[in-house]
């Protein structure tokens, strides 16, 4: 008992901290309706902020508290609010999953560069004491302060919450606003001024939750505030999103029994190496599975919906013919003129970067397959690319195999994997589907990646010369250039078929509307399967290329973060066309190289204009890429029209 | 023009549209204090988007809206509703999600304190005892006819000056049509004013002091209830026919 209790006590504290991001994020949903996955971001900041004032300004504890808290948590909710979630109509589930994605993406990276790069140890504690131990529980378990405040922070927040939400007229208006706004303004309450309020309230949760919890880690690190968030959000799936008591207790639990069973356990065990650390993950993938609650997430509930207008259509279809034919006659030129650089006068550098532009470019049309096409989010996509590029190492390292053979074969392997993980997601769909995704990708990164027989460990494969033909390794070739050339032109191609084609109209018509598509006859679930079995091909071929470029093949290569940086980076080029996922690959690899030649300082905001792109998003599903195509476009088909003849006046249709 | 017999809700030249799509053609009409005016029309004349111009969930183009003698052009819809305009919107009225007390205390929640709001809720339960029976569900879990005493019972309570009723017959078993109706009855004897958009031309005429006849998202008729019936046979026919009207080209 003495020794359960004394492996079990050191949980609580975890588990509170669980606890306080799992009540936040079933705080925001009830309030705002978005599942912020960027309220781990928010508590940083509020952190940072904190620890930077106390450490490097030397403000009294109470100010910057009152500065980190009061005034930065509730800011930055008003602002996420004010320039984000409210151009973001509340039945596009993809936008707001997106725009959280961005959140947990872009504030990390655009700290340093604003405040510079920080490393600051040992926040201060406000209420107890984090050292002093205050009392023993049983014989010889310690309480010291750091369990204190996280049970003192988390009982408070939770009582507070609850009764904010379930007793004050407040409450009640913002679980009406998230419903319909529009219905709410006609009982005469101003619903802007309500989710405004809800917005501040959350950024305060955070703010809170961020600076009180900062004293339990040595440093104050964004990277344990997204790990927070991992296992915050299992247990906010179990409690359905709906009871923040439920969630709390079970985010306990899981910090309580992963702690428990880590005393237990013997280090050296495949339990203890991979089994526990994937434990919250697999609590999410059970609640995803078994709570009916999470199969009806987000569906449209918006009575007044309608009074929306319709979303303008893509720039690829709204083109005149004469547009078209110069946009098309432009495109190849800019293509041979491309391959006729990249084999004569391109510097190494500069080839190489395009290389891995083009590999990445093959892993983002799976993207725009899955997500534009057929208008499913996943958030595993660079867990499937790393999948194939595993299969391949060890294909070649065991039997000897071609690592382009070896890929192919890898590319199958990715593409059953992604097969499988639809078919066990087959009742979900908008928000559960990309948490089901989520925790597929994070069970890969801290359970299956690292482990010796599939990644030889941290240090991952090493590729050796032998096990490529044609040279492809060469410094000075251009024999992989041509290779990834092949692969993403037949890739492209491939992709710009299947959507022209019957599968592409059906994926399309699930995308528009389940409920219709299954009416005309779409075998929904097979359709789904399709496509993330062929996105699955697509990710995977990127991954083997993108491997060969990068000659090692490392677990951290290829983690969930990397998956939501390239749903954010293909969604800000434009999500819907095979241009996009080109752009992305291009534009990412270009930027990260221009960003080689700026300061230090300014090192992480490549991420951080792909999130702002993103946030663009809200507005312009299509893609500010897109946008600004579509823009050009018109402005061409405008001087075009002019010199042909007098200007045709738009027509205007009345409403059926 | 003395407070007493201006009208409670004015629309002068209004036009509107969704997007790019024009709904409204430069629509006027005016309610009388106490009044009922019938809104009338096939699909896609126009007559939501009436009522959602006047309540500011869509805004006007051109042209002015008035309540009460203000202009409310460009205002949010929250600020009308306080102005004593009530909405009830086509389809469902009620928040799915908050159970039907919660329903009645967000409307009664303006009214005043605690005390009044229990009151009110006293009223309501008293004029509709299955919405007593339910008071612990969910909203969305009433079928669609107690949704709308839901949304009745709000306005029975605490009458506004002017409600716009949008199709409250809607789907509704004949029976239930009576209730509904019998409910806008008791609403217009409080006082006020009634817009009601109604497909069931003889429903809306028998209760009516006047009638809107909308086609094309343009007013062909604004009269008394008794020329309402030919307008809107000729509209009909005129559909049947295939003949664009006049005002919209």
């Amino acid at each position: 008992m003495e020794q359960l209790l004394g492996f079990a006590v050191p949980g609580v504290p975890y588990g509170c901290a669980y606890a306080v991001f799992a009540v936040g994020l079933v705080l925001t949903y009830q309030t705002t309706g978005v599942f912020n996955v960027g309220y781990g971001a928010q508590a940083y900041v509020s952190a940072f902020v904190f620890a930077w004032l106390v450490e490097d300004h030397a403000w009294p504890v109470w100010a910057a508290f009152v500065c980190a808290v009061v005034i930065v948590g509730p800011g930055l909710g008003l602002a996420l609010d004010r320039f984000l979630f409210r151009r973001i109509p509340s039945s596009n589930t993809t936008a707001k999953i997106v725009t959280g994605l961005s959140l947990l993406v872009g504030i990390p990276a655009l700290l340093p560069v604003v405040f510079g790069n920080q490393n600051l140890v040992g926040a201060p504690s406000i209420v107890f004491n984090p050292d002093t131990v205050y009392f023993h529980l049983g014989a010889d378990v310690p309480v010291n302060g750091i369990y204190l405040s996280a049970v003192l922070l988390t009982v408070v927040m939770l009582v507070v919450l609850v009764l904010l939400l379930r007793t004050t007229r407040l409450g009640l208006e913002m679980r009406a606003a998230v419903e319909s706004p529009r219905l709410l303004e006609l009982e005469g309450v101003n619903a802007r001024r309500v989710t405004a309020t809800a917005w501040a309230v959350c950024g305060l949760m955070a703010g809170l939750a961020g600076v009180l919890l900062a004293p339990t880690e040595v440093t104050v690190q964004a990277q344990d505030y997204v790990t927070l968030m991992v296992a915050a959000i299992a247990a906010a799936a179990i409690a359905a999103l709906r009871s923040m008591p439920v969630a709390a207790v079970v985010a306990v639990l899981i910090g309580v029994v992963s702690l428990t069973a880590q005393g237990y356990l013997p280090t050296s065990s495949f339990w203890y190496s991979a089994a526990l650390p994937a434990f919250p993950f697999l609590v999410l993938v059970g609640a995803l599975l078994f709570v009916p609650g999470l199969r009806h997430l987000d569906e449209a509930k918006d009575p007044l919906s309608s009074v929306d207008p319709p979303p303008p259509p893509p720039a690829a279809r709204a083109r005149r013919r004469e547009v078209d034919r110069l946009v098309r006659t432009g495109f190849f030129v800019l293509l041979f003129a491309f391959v006729a650089s990249m084999l004569t006068w391109m510097p190494p550098t500069w080839e190489t970067v395009m290389n891995q532009g083009m590999a990445y470019s093959v892993v983002f049309l799976s993207v725009t397959l899955l997500t534009g096409t057929a208008g499913q989010l996943s958030l595993a996509q660079a867990t499937l690319a790393g999948i194939a590029a595993f299969t391949a190492g060890q294909l070649a390292h065991h039997l000897g195999l071609d690592f382009l053979l070896g890929g192919a074969l890898g590319a199958v392997a990715a593409s059953l994997v992604a097969g499988l993980l639809a078919i066990a997601s087959l009742r979900l769909r908008g928000l559960g589907l990309a948490l089901m995704t989520l925790a597929a990708a994070l069970l890969f990164d801290v359970a299956i990646f690292p482990a010796q027989a599939v990644s030889g460990g941290t240090g991952g494969i090493t590729l050796k010369p032998g096990w490529l033909p044609l040279n492809l390794f060469a410094p000075n070739g251009h024999a992989y250039f041509l290779v990834v050339l092949l692969v993403l032109v037949l890739c492209t191609g491939g992709v710009a078929l299947v959507q022209r084609g019957t599968v592409g109209r059906f994926l399309t018509a699930m995308r528009g509307s389940e409920l219709g598509a299954a009416g005309v006859g779409v075998n929904l679930p097979w359709q789904r399967v399709l496509a993330f079995t062929l996105s699955g091909a697509l990710a995977g071929m990127g991954g083997a290329l993108l491997a060969i470029q990068q000659t090692v093949i490392a677990p951290g290569e290829f983690n969930y973060q990397l998956s939501l940086a390239f749903v954010v980076i293909v969604v800000t080029t434009g999500v819907g066309t095979v241009e996009g996922a080109i752009q992305a690959g291009i534009g990412l690899v270009v930027v990260q190289q221009l960003m080689q030649y700026a300061p230090q300082r300014l090192q992480g905001l490549t991420f951080v204009l792909f999130a702002l792109g993103a946030l663009a998003y809200a507005a312009h599903p299509e893609g500010i890429v897109e946008l600004e195509k579509r823009r050009w476009t018109e402005r061409a088909e405008r001087v075009l029209t002019r010199r042909r003849r007098a200007p045709a006046t738009p027509a205007v249709t009345g409403r059926p | 023009m003395t407070g007493a017999d201006r009208p409670i809700l004015e629309l002068d030249e209004v036009s509107a549209a969704y997007g790019p799509y024009r709904a409204l053609f430069g629509v006027s009409f005016s309610v009388g204090r106490g009044t009922v005016v019938a809104l009338l029309g096939p699909n896609g004349a126009g007559k939501s988007t009436v009522a959602r111009v006047a309540s500011g969930l869509v805004p006007a183009s051109s042209g002015s809206v008035r309540v009460d003698g203000r202009d409310v052009a460009g205002e949010p819809a929250w600020r009308i509703a306080r102005l004593g305009l009530a909405h009830v919107p086509e389809g469902r009225g009620v928040f799915d999600s908050l159970s039907v007390e919660e329903n009645l205390v967000l409307s009664f929640r303006r009214l005043g304190g605690r005390g009044q709001v229990s009151a009110s809720l006293e009223q309501a339960y008293e004029r509709f005892p299955l919405l007593k029976e339910r008071r612990q569900d969910r909203a969305g879990t009433l079928s669609g006819g107690q949704q709308r005493l839901l949304s009745l019972a709000k306005v029975l309570v605490a009458p506004p000056k002017v409600l716009l009723a949008d199709e409250l017959s809607l789907g509704l078993a004949p029976g239930v049509v009576d209730d509904v109706y019998a409910g806008l009855a008791d609403v217009r004897r409080k006082g006020t004013a009634l817009v009601v958009v109604e497909q069931q031309v003889d429903r809306a005429l028998a209760l009516a002091s006047s009638a809107v006849v909308l086609e094309r998202g343009a007013v062909v008729y604004f009269g008394p209830p008794s020329g309402a019936r030919a307008a809107v046979e000729q509209v009909v026919d005129r559909r049947a026919r295939g003949r664009r009207h006049p005002a919209s080209s």
